[in-house]
């Protein structure tokens, strides 16, 4: 009975987005995408792999998810987003200057001296609350969040995406213990399991797998996604609200360089910005 | 002569804070019982939080704490909050200019029996280098409590440095104030600068030195970051050396912060007493300050060599 119970809110969830709020959500990623492109090669420098494979995820947090205001920067209720994986800033600066946070002529000087668009995501950016860069700390500060929230009796959630790389870091571990320890049900956790790091594949490089039964015998609650796919998106992150008493993790299978035929699952375009010859090639496609 | 547990003045601090501030946050690394902010835990149960043995997970939470506005202590041995997880303190502490507050014990050769893996001789040198970390080493129990009162009232992030064993309160001294050190005697014939418990050995230090006929000006710098060089130059200008001492490796700690503010603005000589390029080992806390030379005996004999050997 309690299965089927799940199950029924479980269609629920998935129902509650029409066709037409699916099309436009594909459209936006479509817009993020572009954007990425054009501020990594105007840069010459940055990470487009990881953040192409990640936009579809952010994309839906920021434009249908997130309970956030840009005018109100530090409304003390408003829904956090701390992107852990800070070298995917482009896809976070994108999010931000689409919803309002800072004009998008700023995303220009990205990676420049003087910019508010560092090479890795910090203060200085209107909707980043705290820097990340050095990996494996951001689900340490999102649980710092979810906790003061405890205490303040607030009903924000928090999210916190890391990249697959990233939980080889021992510190992901130390706060996916005591995120379940304290019961963080505020907290979900996005996991862009695209399969490369910097040197290779990450099964060749240091395998994470079982991924799944690791999250799960850390205590959390976890869903499998096909990352690209708007409508299971939507409901992961619905079917997270609905979880009690644990953290939740979005394990998201993704495509590195997604959306740009050359780039996809191309390891050298982890940290290697496209060339103009290349950038308009990929904005044809994106088109 | 009264002697007090810093962490015991600690404890009680945050308990006295904790009930008018309620904007305060306590975190632990399965140490609460030793740095005492099980005090706070006891009374305070839902603003304290134990992170179990996970220094690098509890820094970074602490940036989380302080994002949505709180105050945040943070507490484990000075070994593991500085060494284990320089790089969170470092890039989400510090880079952020977060309202944290590191209040490290178990400082120091002094940890004693327990040797070298639990005695932080590096600390001070470590958290030195870091833009925006204030750094105070309190001298004894009473100044414990005004270090912890300075860094609640000054925002950003800050370091205190605390020891295990009991500490003798030295009498006398001038009202703190945060960044400024305190001048406990006069003397024109050199100075010795001292931190944390070397202030007590100093001052006796300068009790046998004036029984020589040799007028010690004897200053505890409480405060290594912001350095309060003005006192510092004042005692370059005046005196005829400085004899830096201090419970902590000779390198980085506060004797470099001295050469180099010397260094750009009056050179003189100094004198460092303090720990030699070594690791600490077990014994107990007295018997390891004399090996290391850490007694009020060294300081004497570093400030002879001070007098005897001035930069021309």
């Amino acid at each position: 009975m309690l299965i089927l119970n799940f199950e029924l809110c479980y269609l629920n969830l998935k129902m509650q987005y029409s066709d037409t709020q699916i099309k436009q959500l594909e459209e936006k990623a479509k817009q993020i995408r572009r954007l990425i492109i054009q501020m990594l090669a105007k840069a010459g420098s940055g990470h487009p792999g990881g953040s192409l494979s990640s936009a579809d995820l952010i994309t839906a947090l920021y434009f249908a998810v997130l309970r956030h205001n840009p005018k109100q920067l530090d409304s003390p209720s408003r829904d956090r987003f701390h992107m852990s994986k800070g070298h995917c800033c482009p896809l976070w600066y994108a999010a931000l200057a689409e919803s309002g946070y800072f004009p998008a002529e700023e995303l220009w000087s990205l990676r420049q001296l003087g910019s508010i668009l560092q090479g890795h995501s910090d203060r200085r950016t209107p909707g980043v609350d705290v820097a990340s860069g050095s990996l494996g700390q951001g689900l340490s500060v999102a649980l710092g969040m979810c906790l003061a929230a405890k205490i303040d009796k607030k009903d924000y959630r928090v999210y916190c995406l890391m990249g697959d790389g990233e939980i080889q870091e021992g510190n992901i571990w130390e706060a996916a213990m005591a995120a379940a320890h304290y019961k963080c049900d505020n907290l979900c956790g996005i996991l862009d399991y695209n399969g490369f790091q910097i040197d290779g594949r990450t099964k060749d490089i240091m395998d994470l797998e079982p991924v799944v039964a690791k999250w799960q015998a850390f205590g959390w609650h976890t869903i499998e996604i096909d990352g690209h796919n708007m409508r299971e998106i939507l409901s992961a992150y619905a079917e997270a609200k609905t979880i009690k008493g644990k953290p939740t993790i979005i394990i998201a299978r993704t495509i590195k360089g997604k959306g740009v035929s050359f780039m996809e699952n191309v390891v050298d375009f982890h940290g290697r910005a496209p060339t103009q010859e290349e950038a308009e090639r990929a904005l044809k496609e994106l088109e | 002569m009264e002697q007090l547990y810093q962490r015991d003045i600690y404890g009680q601090t945050l308990v006295e804070l904790g009930r008018t501030n309620k904007n305060i946050v306590v975190l632990d690394a399965d140490l609460s019982g030793s740095t005492r902010t099980s005090l706070f835990a006891k009374e305070f149960p839902e603003r304290f939080f134990n992170f179990g043995v996970a220094e690098q997970n509890m820094m970074a939470a602490a940036s989380g704490f302080a994002s949505c506005g709180k105050t945040v202590f943070v507490s484990t041995f000075a070994m593991f909050a500085t060494g284990r997880a320089w790089d969170q303190v470092r890039n989400t502490i510090c880079y952020n200019n977060f309202n944290i507050k590191i209040v490290a014990s178990h400082s120091g050769i002094t940890v004693g029996p327990d040797g070298s893996s639990h005695q932080a001789l590096e600390d001070v040198a470590l958290m030195r280098v870091i833009p925006n970390m204030n750094i105070i080493v309190p001298c004894d129990g009473p100044q414990t409590r005004d270090a912890v009162l300075a860094a609640v009232n000054t925002p950003g992030p800050f370091y205190i440095r605390l020891g295990r064993p009991k500490i003798a309160t030295v009498e006398n001294k001038p009202e703190f104030k945060f960044g400024q050190a305190q001048v406990l005697t006069e003397g024109k014939d050199l100075t010795i600068i001292a931190c944390g418990i070397m202030v007590g050995e100093a001052l006796v230090a300068a009790r046998n030195l004036l029984a020589k006929g040799i007028k010690a000006r004897v200053i505890n710098m409480h405060t290594i970051r912001p350095l309060d060089t003005v006192t510092i130059l004042k005692a370059a200008g005046e005196t005829r050396g400085l004899v830096v001492c201090e419970e902590h490796t000779v390198i980085g700690g506060l004797a470099s912060s001295i050469d180099e503010a010397v260094a750009e603005n009056h050179p003189i000589k100094t004198v460092r007493v303090g720990i030699k390029n070594r690791f600490g080992q077990s014994g107990e806390p007295a018997d390891l300050l004399k090996e290391y030379n850490l007694t009020s005996h060294d300081i004497e004999k570093a400030a002879l060599v001070c007098v005897n050997t001035e930069c021309k």
